[in-house]
């Protein structure tokens, strides 16, 4: 169906084409992410499940699962956000859905490769920046750059005078992402070696998440909320507030990440006091956010994108106090390296920018295929087996790293805090199997609204149909 | 952009994202830069060679382009004993390490050294080199210890690589070099760290590391998710060649809580003795001792000289 348009004219491709092929490749990728997590949490809870073949060993699928709903999931969904999203609030069609075809295409060519190598071991032994160099250029040029122009060129042929908030997001975003993906992979090209590359790799690794991930998520809330409530954004100069204090003081403190290797403490000292800065982006963000709900809190009960929106929203509360805080020294060397640190990265990914991304891809899906979500109740399972099995395994983690911390200052010997973290594996498997289950339930979901949705009518929202099922 | 608001607001972006890129990239590079190399330093990236990563000559990581770490016993010249040293031997073809290829990377002191009296700028790909650590008088200036530089020994004393491995007993060849593509390919450092932190953890896995421990290697590999005991110093707590044997193959034979995932894949189709490994019986025997009907497990083979596993064990054993 989408393979047809990759040669026809721009003008002969319907409108929202790339996005809908966007969003259900990220719901595709999302539910094969959070399926190798399930597994390999089966694994660290029963070390002998599938066991003796090499590609099903755990070192060999961990980073899969973390790439696939890096890449797959969450920026595929940011992808499909932006190809709807950006042309709406300007008042245009997007600058070139052909672009955009070709762009989804070749991403999930490349990424299904880069994930299939990186599988086989074929890794360049770097965290989140896993994947060989040639790779890594195919990801900058088939990937980000192709994305990035497409969102720039429609704002640029914008029909209105000023932009909004979501769009200098993307705007900024979309740059930020290229050039952090060129520089973070530097050591690569040009074989840097020792504490340049564990620097650098850090320093990617927390960019990518606090200039792509975060920033990205947020602009989504800053469509969402205002556009299905009807509420205008509570204060577009919070809005500005979160948007330089996130390039100014998120884009600083990677070197928090490597508290205890040997790097300048200068430069520790300095990732230190930014990193709790970030609590201003934080703050600006959620107030303005939830404030923008005032006389509308009905929604939050009533509609399944608001609802998602607002917990992911009320998730970056605690994201953010664990993270302005558990980077400083005075917390860091407890908690550096045990599961509090999964469960935070967890917090961030499967919280906080998840549920952002899936109102998204809901109010999208439903808007550009013109038809009303096919069940509300698969809907709210979707939502609850999501909200509690993100709370199950962010929990338990949180307690099993907590257990790890006493276990290493107190100099517990290792294999005495394996087992008492025993059950808080188990825990975590259920629950990021719960998390696995709902994303089956909502691909269901989402390809029977594509069949069998009630037409929107023209004119229409979504969100002023009623729910049938 | 037709508003001036735009024009002002993405020069100010330029200026806000170029300062954050001067701080946390510009700045510190001068401090890394001037980083003067360790003896555990030098042991490290001439065990370990150009990269442990991907690259172009091992692409699907199979531990190729790798030196070998050798302790020589006997003068390879005169076959005379002499007192033991360790000698990284590059055979020819293998790519040299970062430190030779670019002996800036030795930083101060040690670059001149290495030249000057280690001759290491002669070493060449194409013939293969020997390399020894030296200690020279010379103070390293912050910590009091003896400047330590590279040594080529093909130009100094004429140890070619085939003359050093001929004398050597295999049991003093390390595959260590390869060990390590070995420990990222599997993806060991998902578990394991190899760094100590700074704030605690000096009475269980030893002391952190220190500047200058990393110069020319590549990835460090230090890790930051642990589920297993740090091992940047394992080798000085366990050097036990069978005790590894046994915890690869099975880590439940000597650890029964251990989450440690099997590695007898990495034995290989055959033992030391040209057998063919039959795993299946393996893993049913020992499935029949865990229920209790057999009371010992099943005996686990001897690794092939040549098998992955053994240079994995011989890269775990010398993390001293």
């Amino acid at each position: 169906m989408i393979l047809k348009y990759l040669f026809a004219k721009n003008e002969a491709i319907p409108v929202g084409s790339a996005a809908i092929f966007f969003g259900f490749s990220a719901i595709i990728w999302f539910m094969i992410g959070t399926g190798l997590g399930s597994f390999n949490a089966a694994k660290l809870a029963f070390p002998d499940f599938v066991t003796g073949t090499e590609m099903f060993a755990f070192g060999h699928m961990r980073q899969v699962h973390v790439l696939a709903v890096i890449f797959g999931w969450i920026s595929m969904a940011f992808a499909m956000a932006m190809m709807y999203i950006t042309p709406i609030l300007g008042n245009t069609r997007l600058w070139s859905e052909k672009l955009g075809l070709w762009n989804c295409m070749m991403w999930n060519i490349s990424l299904l490769l880069g994930l299939t190598l990186l599988w086989m071991g074929v890794t360049s032994g770097r965290e989140y920046s896993d994947f060989p160099w040639p790779l890594d250029l195919a990801v900058a040029a088939f990937i980000s750059i192709p994305l990035a122009v497409n969102v720039w060129m429609t704002i640029i042929k914008r029909r209105t005078q000023g932009i909004y908030t979501t769009n200098w997001f993307f705007a900024a975003s979309t740059f930020m992402l290229i050039i952090v993906f060129l520089v973070g992979n530097l050591p690569e090209y040009f074989h840097l070696t020792g504490l340049t590359e564990a620097y650098m790799t850090w320093w990617f690794a927390h960019n990518v998440l606090g200039l792509w991930i975060t920033p990205v998520a947020a602009a989504i809330a800053y469509y969402v909320i205002p556009k299905v409530t009807g509420n205008p954004l509570y204060s577009h100069r919070i809005g500005h507030l979160h948007f330089w204090s996130i390039v100014v003081f998120y884009s600083t403190p990677a070197a928090h990440h490597l508290m205890s290797a040997p790097l300048p403490e200068w430069l520790k000292s300095f990732a230190s006091v930014e990193g709790v800065l970030i609590l201003v982006p934080a703050i600006a963000f959620v107030s303005n956010i939830l404030l923008t709900m005032q006389g509308k809190w009905n929604m939050f009960v009533e509609n399944l994108e608001v609802r998602f929106t607002v917990v992911g929203v009320l998730l970056a509360i605690p994201l953010n106090m664990q993270g302005g805080f558990q980077q400083t020294r005075s917390i860091n060397w407890y908690i550096h390296g045990t599961g509090w640190m999964v469960a935070h990265a967890h917090l961030a990914l499967l919280g906080f920018s998840t549920f952002l991304e899936a109102a998204a891809v809901y109010l999208g899906l439903q808007t550009l295929m013109k038809r009303k979500l096919y069940s509300l109740t698969l809907g709210n399972l979707h939502f609850w087996l999501l909200l509690i099995g993100f709370s199950t395994y962010w929990i338990s983690m949180t307690i099993a790293g907590l257990i790890q911390g006493a276990g290493k200052i107190y100099e517990v010997p290792y294999i005495d805090v394996v087992i008492a973290e025993h059950p808080y594996m188990i825990a975590r498997w259920l629950g990021g199997t719960m998390v696995f289950s709902s994303t089956i339930l909502w691909l269901y979901n989402m390809w029977m609204t594509a069949r069998e949705g009630t037409v929107i009518p023209a004119g229409r929202m979504p969100h002023e149909l009623a729910y049938e099922r | 952009m037709n508003f001036r608001e735009y024009r002002i607001g993405s020069r100010a972006f330029g200026v806000a994202f170029g300062l954050s890129m001067s701080i946390t990239l510009f700045f510190p590079s001068f401090d890394l830069a001037a980083s003067i190399v360790s003896e555990v330093g030098l042991d490290k990236q001439l065990t370990s060679g150009w990269d442990s990563g991907w690259q172009i000559a091992d692409p699907l990581l199979n531990g190729l382009n790798k030196p070998l770490k050798v302790l020589v016993r006997k003068d390879p010249k005169t076959g005379e004993p002499m007192e033991p040293v360790y000698a990284y031997v590059y055979p020819a073809g293998t790519s040299l390490p970062n430190g030779v290829t670019h002996t800036a990377n030795l930083g101060k002191g040690v670059e001149e050294l290495s030249v000057k009296q280690g001759r290491v700028t002669e070493a060449k790909k194409e013939n293969g080199a020997v390399f020894l650590i030296k200690k020279s008088d010379q103070l390293l200036t912050f910590e009091d210890k003896p400047l330590s530089y590279m040594e080529n020994a093909t130009a100094t004393k004429g140890w070619t690589p085939d003359e050093v491995l001929k004398q050597a007993a295999d049991s003093d060849v390390l595959h260590a070099g390869s060990g390590k593509t070995m420990f990222v390919r599997e993806g060991c450092w998902w578990c394991h760290t190899l760094l100590p932190e700074q704030t605690q953890d000096w009475q269980v896995f030893g002391a952190p590391p220190m500047l200058g421990d990393f110069n020319g290697e590549s990835p460090t590999a230090f890790g930051s998710d642990r589920k297993g005991p740090d091992l940047l110093h394992v080798g000085s707590r366990n050097a036990s060649r069978e005790w590894m044997m046994l915890h690869f193959f099975n880590p439940r034979l000597v650890q029964p809580h251990s989450i440690m995932p099997r590695f007898d894949y990495l034995w290989g189709e055959v033992d030391a003795d040209g057998k063919k490994i039959d795993f299946k019986k393996w893993r049913s025997e020992y499935d029949e001792y865990r229920e209790g009907k057999i009371t010992t497990p099943p005996d686990v083979p001897m690794y092939a000289k040549d098998s992955e596993i053994r240079n994995l064990i011989d890269f775990v054993v010398n993390l001293k």
